[in-house]
């Protein structure tokens, strides 16, 4: 049920090394990779949450060892291949004949146009909110998708089982999982949830600290 | 961009056979195989790749930000109503878009000092903040920001006061948060211009402090 991406938590990882606000980009690749994967989306044959599962459906050992954006690439592969977009063939070095530019293709002029519009992710929903601000809720004892085994799922680990309240609503939200399996938007109530930092530690750092994930409606119980 | 409805089945199991390790491992030759492979396919224009790079190297990025907080700073109807829904607000300022659908302004108090992560991958208010930083993509903070958060503002050289509680945002969902640095002691008569100087990207996701003017 568990995924390496799930790492909130997690003992044994290093310091958090600062840098300087003015680096963008640490490799030239860096800024190719970006820019392929979203140029890439705009044909539509994924969506943001099919293309999270992608990074974090790697095989545990490239996902650990992967930078950010190695993660990006290899999932870019597996999703064009998946999609029929790019063949293995040509993934294995068989250049491809020169074709002209297909209709979905983002054009450069367009570019402005589609980084402005992203992508929100409220919809319509007939699911009523359950919860008001101030209620009090308890998250599912198991982080995992109900829908798909072993499927993408946005409650994190350390999160399951946790009774915190409702802080804030978001409004009606495209539920990650089933979205990320192709399945519909499913959209539903979408909240922040605060919970005590005792609630989710063993040894917190403080006895006022406290953590606010926000979360899908079907993610929690009534506490 | 928008969700749309893919022709992919369900992949209730893994596929152990990952198509990408037919690409060279190195990651700069498999970048350069993808771009090469796309672009023959007209799958891509070379052309909007270097837009897109050009958007997030030189036009987008924390000084966006840095102006939203510098206002809030001065103005109390504005401060108000970005508090209340940002997303509205900061749009009105020209700053919206992909990562930055939803938005949502927490306000740092001598009581509650707030931090953003994203523990499940690395979601950050692009439109606002640029692309993330190394840092708030590498494991470390990822990992360690929710259990640990004075730990790692140590890791900044940043101590808070013995009363000051955390508030760590994990940003699980579509909706990104921005924080609002406290505005310093002495920065009263400074213009709005002077006052973004103050306002750094470490201090709009809470692993900073504004700097004194």
């Amino acid at each position: 049920m568990t995924r390496p991406h799930d790492m909130g938590g997690r003992y044994g990882d290093g310091p958090v090394v600062p840098e300087p606000e003015e680096e963008r980009f640490h490799a030239d690749w860096h800024r190719r990779a970006l820019a392929v994967t979203l140029a890439s989306g705009a044909h539509g044959k994924w969506n943001i949450d099919v293309s999270r599962h992608a990074r974090e459906r790697l095989a545990p050992m490239d996902y650990a060892r992967f930078s950010y954006y190695e993660k990006w690439m290899a999932a870019l592969a597996d999703l064009l291949a998946e999609t029929g977009l790019v063949s293995r063939a040509e993934l294995a070095g068989e250049l491809p004949e020169p074709q002209e530019m297909a209709g979905s293709t983002l054009r450069a002029e367009k570019v402005a146009a589609v980084l402005a519009a992203g992508g929100p992710a409220t919809r319509p929903s007939d699911i009523r909110p359950a919860f008001q601000p101030g209620d009090a809720v308890t998250t599912r004892r198991i982080a995992a998708n109900l829908l798909v085994e072993g499927g993408h799922t946005r409650l994190p680990r350390y999160a399951a089982g946790a009774r915190g309240h409702i802080l804030r609503y978001h409004g009606t939200h495209i539920l990650p999982d089933s979205s990320a399996h192709s399945l519909g938007d499913a959209a539903e109530p979408l909240y922040a949830v605060v919970f005590p930092a005792a609630e989710l530690w063993a040894h917190p750092e403080h006895p006022g600290d406290e953590v606010v994930l926000d979360l899908w409606q079907s993610y929690l119980v009534p506490a | 961009m928008a969700a749309v409805r893919t022709n992919l089945r369900p992949m209730p199991h893994d596929d152990p056979d990952h198509p990408h390790s037919l690409l060279p491992p190195d990651p700069a030759l498999r970048v350069k195989a993808l771009e090469t492979i796309l672009t023959r396919k007209g799958l891509i224009d070379p052309a909007a790749l270097d837009e897109i790079i050009d958007t997030y190297e030189n036009r987008i990025g924390p000084r966006n930000g840095a102006h939203v907080v510098a206002r809030a700073w001065t103005d109390p109807a504005f401060r108000a109503a970005l508090l209340e829904d940002a997303t509205p607000v900061v749009a009105e300022m020209g700053y919206f878009g992909r990562q930055g659908e939803h938005m949502v302004a927490v306000e740092n108090t001598d009581a509650v000092h707030n931090m953003v992560v994203c523990t499940l991958c690395s979601c950050y208010p692009w439109p606002l903040l640029g692309i993330p930083p190394g840092w708030y993509k590498s494991d470390a903070y990822r990992a360690r920001a929710v259990r640990e958060p004075r730990a790692v503002l140590a890791d900044f050289g940043v101590t808070l006061p013995e009363e000051t509680a955390v508030r760590v945002w994990d940003s699980t969902a579509e909706v990104r948060y921005l924080v609002i640095p406290r505005r310093p002691e002495g920065s009263e008569a400074l213009s709005e211009a002077a006052l973004m100087d103050l306002v750094t990207r470490d201090s709009m996701i809470g692993t900073g402090l504004a700097r004194q003017p």
